[in-house]
């Protein structure tokens, strides 16, 4: 059985409905919501601030350090415990690892910069959602980055290859694979690369230039977002 | 360094001017937004001022306890997110988290707000477990009311999830509210500054008040739980005046439900 028609309707490189905003969390020195579907990611960035205990502080450069948690509310299901698990402590560390190559890191000597992301609902692709608003905030805090990083999930289902899966086409009685990805729109470098499933090498590459289209899409939600509040632009 | 905000905040008090340039008793705007989280039985937004709390709840089929073997489970869990204020370090919740969630359960639990025995499948051995989770997204003074609030809007628009064949199915949920008496409990934190009672504190005047006194009110005024907080003493006299600035001010919050 080939899945042709997607679930909800969409076309294969169509994402869902996408915005975005920065400023939402005024305590933070950044801050951004990235909604994607009924995926809710909020980002808060504290620092550069001081690094304790001392001795985890790199005098070369500074440290960042992501933290992804889910509401305990947030997911399809059961509760969800509050106080991370092995899933949530391996999203934070790719998290870090998608976003640090565009920081300039090596400014802050001995410190951290914390990025703190939180999903209120979800509906898949959270550690994509949760990129795309880390990065938002980073540039709300002032970073100078060398780009903002858009993120969305590929993947395949039952043959055909699809951008932003949902929750119910990730558990599709099918074959399914689960790609997500960051790019660094500007150099179109990758910055996360997971899988979970079985593609061919020319799905592969399809599903790359998919999610880079659709990661160039996110990259123009994310620049409006920042330009908008920069421009004073209350509303939006 | 206190001591000269203390100061500050003391005088323009004396002046009957807040920090912010509110009355003593004036509560900041207060915005309600229901079922906010789709995946969660029940949830709801609150912002008082800058502050804005989300809250949800879940629902399990669980045991009961031993001590209550026909009544639901109840659980309040407070979280103060390292995401709404540079104060708050991730980890297990702090002390302050634990006393947030424990008031805010205290107020549901002595009011007999959920109508536990309904909430019994089978005596002994199942019943609903509500599962209530309030997080900080931005914290800028008064978490306790605004957490508390946020609850209680979260568990008056919650529905019990499908139940086939003894499994719980999330992705269904009935036209079914938790069993709930009328008993609604209002949570208002009165705080003592000098001589001077206040509401709806920012985090300047958290920070140097002298005590605060947090009252779970009913409707109908009378006071189902009560918390003192702050390390100065105060007086019999303060406290029942500090009560009742509480029930004057939650008839304002309720209209709000």
């Amino acid at each position: 059985m080939a899945y042709e028609k997607r679930l909800d309707g969409r076309k294969a490189d169509e994402m869902r409905k996408i915005s975005a905003k920065v400023g939402v969390i005024k305590e933070a020195n950044g801050s951004a919501m990235f909604k994607i579907g009924d995926t809710v990611a909020y980002a808060a960035v504290y620092g550069p601030r001081n690094f304790h205990p001392k001795f985890l502080q790199n005098p070369e450069k500074g440290v960042l350090r992501c933290k992804y948690n889910m509401m305990p509310f947030s997911g399809a299901g059961d509760r969800v415990r509050p106080g991370g698990n092995r899933r949530s402590k391996e999203i934070s560390m790719v998290i870090e690892s998608s976003l640090a190559s565009v920081l300039n890191l090596e400014d802050f000597p001995n410190a951290v910069v914390d990025v703190f992301i939180e999903l209120s609902q979800t509906d898949a692709g959270t550690r994509c959602a949760g990129i795309c608003a880390a990065s938002m905030a980073l540039a709300d805090a002032g970073f100078a980055m060398k780009d903002l990083v858009a993120s969305v999930s590929v993947g395949k289902v039952d043959g055909k290859v699809l951008v932003d899966l949902d929750y119910k086409e990730e558990s599709y009685d099918g074959e399914v694979a689960d790609i997500p990805i960051a790019v660094i729109p500007r150099s179109g470098k990758l910055t996360l690369l997971q899988m979970d499933g079985r593609v061919t090498k020319d799905e592969l590459k399809k599903a790359l230039e998919l999610g880079k289209k659709a990661c160039s899409q996110i990259y123009d939600v994310q620049k409006k977002a920042l330009k908008s509040k920069f421009s004073g632009d209350k509303n939006e | 360094m206190n001591s000269s905000i203390r100061e500050h905040i003391l005088k323009a008090l004396d002046a009957g001017i807040r920090f912010d340039g509110r009355k003593l008793d004036e509560l900041r705007k207060v915005t309600v937004e229901k079922n906010v989280s789709k995946n969660a039985e029940g949830s709801a937004r609150v912002l008082i001022g800058d502050t804005e709390i989300l809250a949800g709840v879940k629902t399990a089929v669980e045991q009961p306890y031993p001590d209550s073997p026909e009544e639901g489970n109840l659980m309040v869990n407070a979280e103060l997110l390292p995401l709404s204020n540079s104060r708050f370090e991730p980890g297990p919740p702090s002390e302050e988290a634990i006393e947030v969630a424990r008031i805010i359960d205290r107020g549901i639990r002595e009011a007999n707000t959920i109508d536990r025995n309904k909430l019994c499948l089978t005596p002994k051995e199942e019943v609903w477990s509500v599962m209530i989770d309030v997080l900080t997204i931005n914290a800028h003074g008064n978490l306790i009311d605004a957490s508390a609030f946020a609850s209680i809007v979260a568990l008056l628009n919650a529905k019990l999830p499908k139940r086939e064949d003894g499994v719980v199915n999330y992705s269904e949920l009935t036209k079914e509210s938790i069993p709930l008496s009328k008993n609604i409990p209002i949570t208002v934190t009165v705080y003592k500054i000098g001589k001077h009672l206040i509401v709806d504190p920012l985090p300047e005047e958290e920070d140097v008040a002298d005590a605060r006194l947090t009252a779970a009110v009913l409707e109908d005024g009378s006071v189902v739980a009560m918390q003192k907080g702050g390390e100065q003493p105060i007086t019999a006299d303060e406290i029942l005046a500090m009560a009742s600035l509480a029930q004057t001010k939650s008839k304002e919050l309720r209209k709000l439900l």
